[in-house]
């Protein structure tokens, strides 16, 4: 896979494949390799700033902060991703088979939307979560902010797909035979990429941000460690009053790098979904490039004699 | 209407797609609206034969769109049905009964610019309809079926057509490739909506000659729908003129271009430029006498009681207010819907 042109979704693609990186294999190379642990306790060494030995500092209870934050990308990263993953796939499976379908099924997934709509999200992920209490770990967390966070984006799809129902591609793709299935996804779903990857990179950041807030308010199992647990326990150990940046700093600066590096990848996504936007490949430049130039210098060269003949009569 | 209620009988053998009395109805909404109608079509029979090229020939509004889609199963019809090759299509519910059934009847939309989906590339849109009704298995077969196809609507090279986007395309090569498409299926009745209208006049000619081919080698029944009688002329066997949803006039091409029997056929030839045409009709009574009197087109919604023509017509006479004129059949295979051409009139 090449790298897209625009420079604004390089840089995010990078950060994304860096945090990957890191949440895939950092927690081996912190743990085996340097030799840290994010949940060993040494009183001794509690709430020191970075240093050689502990980069990033230490905890009050003296666990070392980097390590904690690598172990704790895995599952902050984990979340999002299932959770952003059940909210699109919800979304597009509402909102693109209502949009389309229109009629019964369409009025049966619109007042199922519109209910789960109206329903404030946070609080019921703070009922739901507090009910669950942490059991099932980071993938009971995702799945209830999957469940959750999809009408929004469902009602934005169904819109979208009843703009494009009556288009004529869609017409005509209905009259070469195209089941109502095959239309969806071989004919709406495409065109509604840029949507589609839109909302579910804001989904993985916005479930990301949901999972730390849950972590944060000791809603979630804070004895997994990840950076909205590490922030409960910062704000537990008043790390803000007793100045600890090194704690609270880093997990928090994570979630809203990743957040930055999402928002950049969406300028990038146009030109994925509308193949107008994109640049002819390599080849094919050369070649055009190629054909200019011969025939800018065919033509310097032909009219060349003729000026000269001028300048020699005048 | 009685005549229409007859089946249509012509020379050229069992119609191929036919629609018998079909009649279109849409219901309006919004506040005041209740209960109200657009009669966009009104009892009509069409049947299309294998090789030949039916014009329906209409201004804006007047049908001609909603009668192809019905006729593409689109939209139903309120009342009437359609056959296929004799048989009543029931309004296929089932993802393959549709499929049979665009086996058979493919259409060319009039917009080229917005009929190919801006994501694919030729060759998928191309193997769609070669994939679902099984003509073609495996990925080497599939793209040798491609490249006939892009050949037989002459977008050569087509090696290297076959990858580029629509977006690459100008509208008359678009066009082309939705013309494939439809080939793709091997239908025998191919539904063209305006299928040049929006296409540069250069282009016109390339893709009528091009749609003629095809009549003429495959036996390809065509209906064309056009608002350029003249230009049907050239092109079609049979034209049928449609005005406001209904049937005014029909007959062989050149008999109707020459010698035009319904007012509004007239009317339709003398706004279209026809070197021609002109002395044919220097004998012909002068239908419009001032631009000013032509009128507009009457609302679907209310529309005028008997021969929806009457407000515009310069003949009109009592009788055409209350009721719809019966046909006339001519000798030549033309028939008409008009007053004037009643018993007393009968040449």
């Amino acid at each position: 896979m090449k790298l897209p042109g625009n420079p604004k979704v390089r840089i995010g693609i990078c950060v994304f494949a860096f945090f990957a990186l890191v949440a895939l294999v950092g927690p081996y190379v912190v743990q085996n390799l340097m030799g840290l642990s994010p949940s060993d306790v040494h009183t001794a060494d509690a709430m020191q700033g970075p240093s050689g030995a502990h980069p990033l500092g230490t905890t009050a209870t003296g666990e070392d902060v980097l390590a904690q934050l690598v172990v704790g990308s895995r599952v902050s990263l984990l979340v999002g991703l299932v959770a952003g993953l059940v909210t699109t796939a919800l979304s597009v499976l509402v909102g693109v088979a209502g949009g389309y379908l229109g009629g019964r099924a369409d009025s049966v997934l619109t007042v199922l939307t519109n209910i789960c709509l109206v329903i404030p999200g946070m609080p019921l992920l703070i009922i739901i979560a507090s009910y669950v209490q942490g059991r099932g770990g980071w993938l009971t967390v995702a799945l209830i902010i999957g469940l959750t966070a999809w009408p929004w984006g469902a009602r934005q799809k169904r819109a979208q797909t009843l703009s494009l129902r009556h288009r004529d591609f869609v017409t005509a793709a209905e009259m070469t035979g195209e089941s109502r299935w095959g239309v969806i996804t071989r004919e709406l779903i495409p065109s509604l990429a840029p949507i589609i990857s839109v909302s579910f990179l804001g989904a993985v950041v916005g479930s990301m941000f949901a999972d730390a807030g849950l972590s944060f308010i000791g809603l979630g199992n804070i004895n997994i460690t990840s950076w909205g647990s590490m922030l409960y326990w910062a704000q537990n150990g008043s790390a803000l009053t007793r100045g600890a940046w090194w704690w609270f700093v880093p997990p928090g600066a994570c979630i809203a790098v990743i957040g930055v590096a999402a928002g950049l990848i969406n300028f990038g996504i146009d030109e994925i979904s509308n193949p107008r936007l994109r640049k002819p490949p390599k080849k094919v430049r050369d070649r055009a490039e190629a054909a200019k130039l011969r025939r800018r210098t065919e033509e310097r060269a032909e009219p060349a004699t003729a000026p000269k003949a001028q300048e020699a009569t005048s | 209407m009685p005549a229409s209620a007859e089946p249509v009988l012509e020379a050229h053998g069992e119609p191929v797609l036919e629609a018998r009395d079909v009649v279109k109805r849409f219901p309006l909404h919004g506040p005041g609206q209740h209960g109200k109608e657009v009669h966009a079509v009104e009892p009509t029979s069409l049947a299309l034969h294998a090789g030949r090229i039916t014009a329906l020939v209409g201004e804006s509004g007047s049908g001609k769109s909603t009668l192809a889609r019905m006729l593409a199963l689109a939209y139903p019809p309120t009342e009437g049905e359609i056959r296929l090759d004799g048989a009543p299509v029931k309004q296929a519910r089932t993802a393959r009964g549709k499929r049979a059934y665009y086996r058979q009847v493919q259409m060319v939309f009039q917009d080229p610019f917005s009929s190919l989906s801006p994501v694919h590339r030729l060759r998928y849109i191309l193997s769609r309809p070669l994939q679902l009704h099984g003509h073609a298995s495996g990925r080497a077969e599939l793209e040798r079926q491609i490249l006939d196809l892009l050949n037989r609507v002459n977008l050569t090279p087509a090696d290297q057509f076959i990858d580029k986007f629509p977006h690459e395309l100008s509208g008359g090569q678009r066009q082309r490739v939705a013309i494939a498409r439809a080939l793709a299926a091997r239908p025998k009745v191919l539904l063209g909506d305006e299928p040049v209208s929006m296409l540069d006049v250069s282009i016109r000619l390339d893709i009528l000659n091009l749609l003629g081919t095809l009549r003429d080698d495959e036996g390809l029944a065509i209906l064309y729908i056009t608002h350029d009688i003249a230009g049907a002329r050239y092109f079609a066997d049979e034209i049928k003129v449609l005005y406001a949803g209904q049937l005014v006039e029909s007959g062989p091409a050149d008999a109707v271009v020459e010698q035009p029997r319904h007012p509004y056929t007239r009317l339709l030839l003398e706004s279209a430029p026809d070197p021609d045409r002109e002395g044919a009709l220097l004998d012909a009574p002068e239908v419009v006498d001032d631009e000013e009197t032509l009128g507009e087109p009457p609302s679907l919604v209310d529309p005028p009681a008997g021969c929806r023509f009457h407000p515009r017509c310069p003949l009109a006479k009592p009788v055409c207010a209350t009721a719809f004129p019966p046909r006339t059949q001519f000798d030549d295979g033309q028939w008409v819907h008009c007053w004037s051409y009643d018993e007393e009139n009968y040449r």
